[in-house]
């Protein structure tokens, strides 16, 4: 039986849960007047939280662990951060910071101190979203992860319906029964598993799990559920609506890193517990469903005349990506498949999504908010008000297009090479083909921004500070561009302990 | 043929008929009942290990009966969330000028 | 002998489940969902589950019916609105509902041997715990992560009803819960029942320390006599705003994180007790979750506010 040890520095884990915890719990007992600075204060907290963890992993070269009570499990229950789980901690930090700058000039309490319901609202669910996420990211046991899975959808639905006009409700109620149905479908494999192994956490069930049918009929019920979640076709159709319904702030975070909190929970199935090595052809179907979702939804999103509503079916697009990895890790000749190129390339992908994607959500947001709509035919005069904002998009925009000097660029020519390694062309070409089509759609945008504007047009004004949070988002997708193009060391941590 | 493998049969239907209703049903109430009876079915199977897990002195296993717990509150609040949800995308879409109701519950485009 | 009575139960089981389905009118499907509430704690019961069975009585059929019931209550009845889509549709779906029956039917017939369990870990602990009810041992003391996190969903979902509520009425009463025709009975009944659900709501938190019970299921009885009280008109639902109100939401999962943040210095971790002292703490732990539990089940279902806040 695989004995876990808290390690040090585990209790930073602990932190990392809890602190988000305790602050939208101090929100909601206080009263709203402190909300902004609490939540702030949480904030800074938090990022320091994930960087220590972060530095911790990479310090000692081993995954940070932590046995919550002192129980072992798999009577107890274990969190763990190896150098996938510290990686997104990080962006998830990173992440909420830029969007919590930017929220509080649409979430800002009324200078009276009366509590009113949308900043009220927003700040509880924001850093319950976070907890969700920080949940997902380190907990080592299968229920555990149920109950995180439940409390990412009851902080992300009441966003999206925020504004409370009757679209938007409607986008709410299918997104939380879809993610009722997902949830209930992993709570069914989760109950045959533990039938089946008399166990939840996933450590254990890597040493035990045998390549029987039931196991196999489990995994993939819980996988069906979690595909549900992360929206990947054909089981999509309540993303668009939903993320595009919410008001901007929160479809930077549901785009983001709440969509990608069931795939990394695939991943962890696929990788931590199925009986390795998995059936070469369930990878090629979540391969092949990737693929539909990338080229599907990139038609779709040209489609579109709402800027929010492109950006979103775009986000389906981009996540499709992320379904490649299956066959690009298992078909590949490295000795270890964590040191794979399409294993640090899924990674990038993930992270320089997210990043260039909320600074696409944030700025259409600002954009919306000087023009007064977001009709992408009739964006011209966006370019001379917002230049700031408009770049960031542009920017994130070669993140999404996969060119150079950008992460996505990155990540996606790691994808190729592993693709062309593994002799899965049709990957590859997929890869391309999603390229151009993103080019398309992101160029029909700035085009239209870069437009005269109609003659005697009213825009609002909008500070500069939010701009500057857009862009910040912006570059940090850039940056990540520069990284060394070979399989990236730090994602190995942890992943070497699975025999 | 123990009454828990019975019990699992009984589990196993449940979550099929829960599963045609969720498919099946275009208003979201009837939709919100489905997954309500796939639950149930769920937390019987949960069950069933729990009653062949009976050892150490326990009739049945007690970690699968405390997820049960869990579960069964989750279940509710997602119940009372959807519910409320749903009534209010009703009051959101009040009587048209013409007089007429808007489709009550539905989840058409 | 017994199994011809499990057999039965299983009939009514898939009948009622059957007939929650097909049925044309919401308010008939609502009834019989509440009456698979009951049954279903029956089988548990017959499954040595007791602490499920309560908690099934109490939240999965009463507190969950209750909200199915009041949402029928404000529906409009529509023409056929229980109506299923052609019949070559059902038939497709039902077949691959059939599948997933036949899949999970023959991972039933086909148990592990010998079947895995927990239970002796479960035991080995507990004398370290103190306390007889494995249950409530494995919610608050091994799992208590889970049990932490359940109550975070909780507020949440609370947050979820409470933010529908339209920005006039933020902070409001919500809808009054009084029945539309006074009934001499419903008085009654609101007048006599509530101090005894209100011990047995204490003595299922106080008890299922050592026999089935625990926070849920005392939780639950707490607020039911609470709407209880409220539908028979003899009080009125507080004000949303109201920081009493608040706080009584917040103070068991902040208790229960405090407890878990105190165990770093007194037994050297999150979420873990001193020997000998772990009983009185999780007892105190359990009441405050239970006050908490009370709350927001009730306030669920009373869902978002709807009046103005009083000057």
């Amino acid at each position: 039986m695989m004995q876990h040890a808290t390690t040090p520095g585990g209790w930073l884990l602990v932190l990392a849960l809890m602190l988000p915890v305790v602050g939208m719990l101090a929100i909601f007992a206080l009263g709203q007047r402190r909300a902004e600075r609490i939540a702030f204060a949480t904030l800074a907290a938090g990022l320091a939280t994930a960087l220590a963890v972060a530095v911790a992993v990479g310090r000692s070269g081993r995954a940070v662990t932590y046995l919550i009570g002192g129980w072992q499990p798999p009577l107890g229950i274990a969190l763990q951060a190896d150098g996938l789980s510290a990686v997104l901690m990080v962006m998830t930090a990173v992440i909420l910071c830029a969007v919590g700058v930017f929220a509080r000039g649409s979430f800002s309490s009324p200078p009276d101190g009366a509590e009113t319901r949308r900043p009220f609202v927003f700040w509880t669910l924001f850093l319950g979203l976070w907890s969700a996420l920080n949940t997902v990211w380190l907990a080592q046991d299968l229920f555990s992860l149920f109950v995180a899975l439940e409390l990412l959808t009851f902080s992300a639905v009441p966003l999206v319906s925020l504004d409370g006009s009757r679209e938007t409700l409607r986008a709410a109620l299918r997104y939380l029964l879809f993610a009722l149905a997902g949830s209930v479908f992993y709570l069914l494999g989760t109950g045959l598993i533990y039938g089946a192994y008399g166990t939840m956490d996933i450590a254990t069930l890597h040493q035990v799990v045998r390549a029987d049918w039931a196991t196999s009929l489990a995994l993939g019920l819980m996988i069906v559920g979690l595909m549900a979640k992360a929206a990947l076709f054909p089981l999509h159709l309540w993303l668009p609506p939903a993320h595009a319904g919410a008001p901007a702030a929160a479809s930077a975070v549901l785009s983001a890193l709440v969509v990608k909190a069931p795939f990394v929970l695939i991943l962890r199935l696929w990788f931590d517990v199925a009986a390795q090595p998995a059936p070469a052809l369930a990878g090629a179907m979540l391969a092949g469903l990737g693929a539909a979702s990338i080229l599907f939804c990139s038609i779709m999103a040209l489609r579109q005349a709402r800027l929010k509503l492109m950006i979103a079916y775009s986000t389906v697009a981009q996540v499709g990506y992320l379904f490649l990895v299956f066959p690009l890790v298992m078909g590949s000749a490295a000795l270890d498949p964590w040191a794979s190129v399409g294993w640090t390339g899924g990674v990038l992908q993930l992270v320089s999504h997210a990043f260039a994607k909320a600074a696409m959500f944030l700025a259409a947001g600002l954009i919306a908010e000087a023009l007064g709509h977001d009709r992408i035919a009739d964006l011209g005069g966006a370019a001379k008000v917002l230049p700031v904002t408009v770049a960031a998009f542009a920017l994130a925009g070669l993140s999404l297009m996969g060119l150079p000097p950008a992460g996505g660029f990155i990540a996606k020519l790691m994808l190729l090479t592993a693709s062309v390694e593994t002799a899965n062309w049709w990957i590859a070409a997929t890869i391309l083909a999603g390229g151009i089509l993103a080019a398309t759609y992101v160029f029909r945008v700035v085009g239209s921004a870069l437009a005269e504007p109609p003659e005697r047009m009213v825009f609002a004004a909008i500070p500069r500070s939010r701009e500057l949070a857009v862009l910040a988002l912006a570059l940090i997708a850039l940056a990540l561009g520069f990284l060394p193009l070979q399989p990236f060391d730090y994602l190995a941590i942890g992943r070497g302990g699975m025999p | 043929m123990t009454p828990a493998t019975l019990y699992g049969i009984c589990a196993a239907a449940l979550v099929a008929i829960g599963l045609f209703g969720l498919i099946l049903h275009p208003t979201p109430l009837r939709k919100v009942i489905s997954f309500n009876l796939i639950g149930s079915g769920t937390f019987l199977l949960f069950g069933i290990a729990a009653r062949r897990g009976a050892a150490a002195g326990f009739l049945g296993d007690p970690i699968p009966q405390a997820m049960v717990i869990t579960g069964i509150v989750v279940a509710f609040a997602a119940t009372a969330l959807a519910v409320a949800l749903l009534l209010r995308m009703l009051e959101a879409g009040a009587p048209t000028v013409d007089g007429s109701p808007d489709t009550p519950d539905d989840l058409s485009p | 002998m017994s199994l011809a009575v499990d057999l039965v139960m299983v009939l009514l089981i898939l009948t009622t489940a059957v007939w929650t389905i097909l049925v044309r009118d919401r308010r008939d499907a609502v009834i019989a969902f509440i009456v698979l509430g009951l049954l279903l704690s029956l089988v548990w019961m017959r499954l040595m589950a007791v602490d499920v069975a309560l908690t099934e009585a109490a939240v999965g059929g009463g507190a969950t019916g209750l909200v199915l019931l009041r949402a029928c209550a404000r529906l409009l009845p529509v023409e056929a609105e229980g109506a299923l889509p052609g019949l070559r549709l059902q038939l497709a779906v039902g077949a691959l509902c059939a599948l997933v029956a036949a899949g999970l039917s023959a991972v039933i017939l086909a148990p592990v041997d010998p079947a895995p369990t927990l239970a002796p870990a479960v035991a080995a602990h507990m004398d370290e715990v103190g306390m007889k009810n494995p249950v409530t041992v494995v919610l608050l003391a091994y799992r208590a992560l889970d049990t932490l996190l359940e109550k975070v969903v909780l507020v949440l979902g609370l947050i979820g009803v409470w933010a529908l509520a339209p920005d006039l009425f933020w902070g409001g009463r919500p809808a009054s819960l009084r029945a539309a025709t006074p009934s001499g009975t419903l008085d009654f009944l609101a007048r006599v029942l509530p101090p005894v659900g209100v011990v047995i709501g204490i003595y299922l938190v106080w008890n299922g320390a050592d026999h089935p019970g625990g926070t849920f299921q005392g939780g639950t009885a707490l607020a039911a006599m609470w709407l209880l009280i409220m539908m028979a008109g003899l009080g009125e639902l507080p004000e949303t705003r109201a920081l009493r109100l608040r706080r009584l939401v917040a103070v068991g999962p902040a208790l229960f994180i405090a407890v878990g943040f105190a165990g770093f210095w007194m037994a050297g971790g999150f979420l873990s007790y001193p020997p000998g002292l772990a009983k009185p703490i999780i007892v105190a732990v359990e009441v405050a979750l239970a006050l908490s539990i009370a709350v927001i089940l009730a306030l669920m279902v009373a869902g978002p506010a709807a009046k103005e806040p009083e000057r």
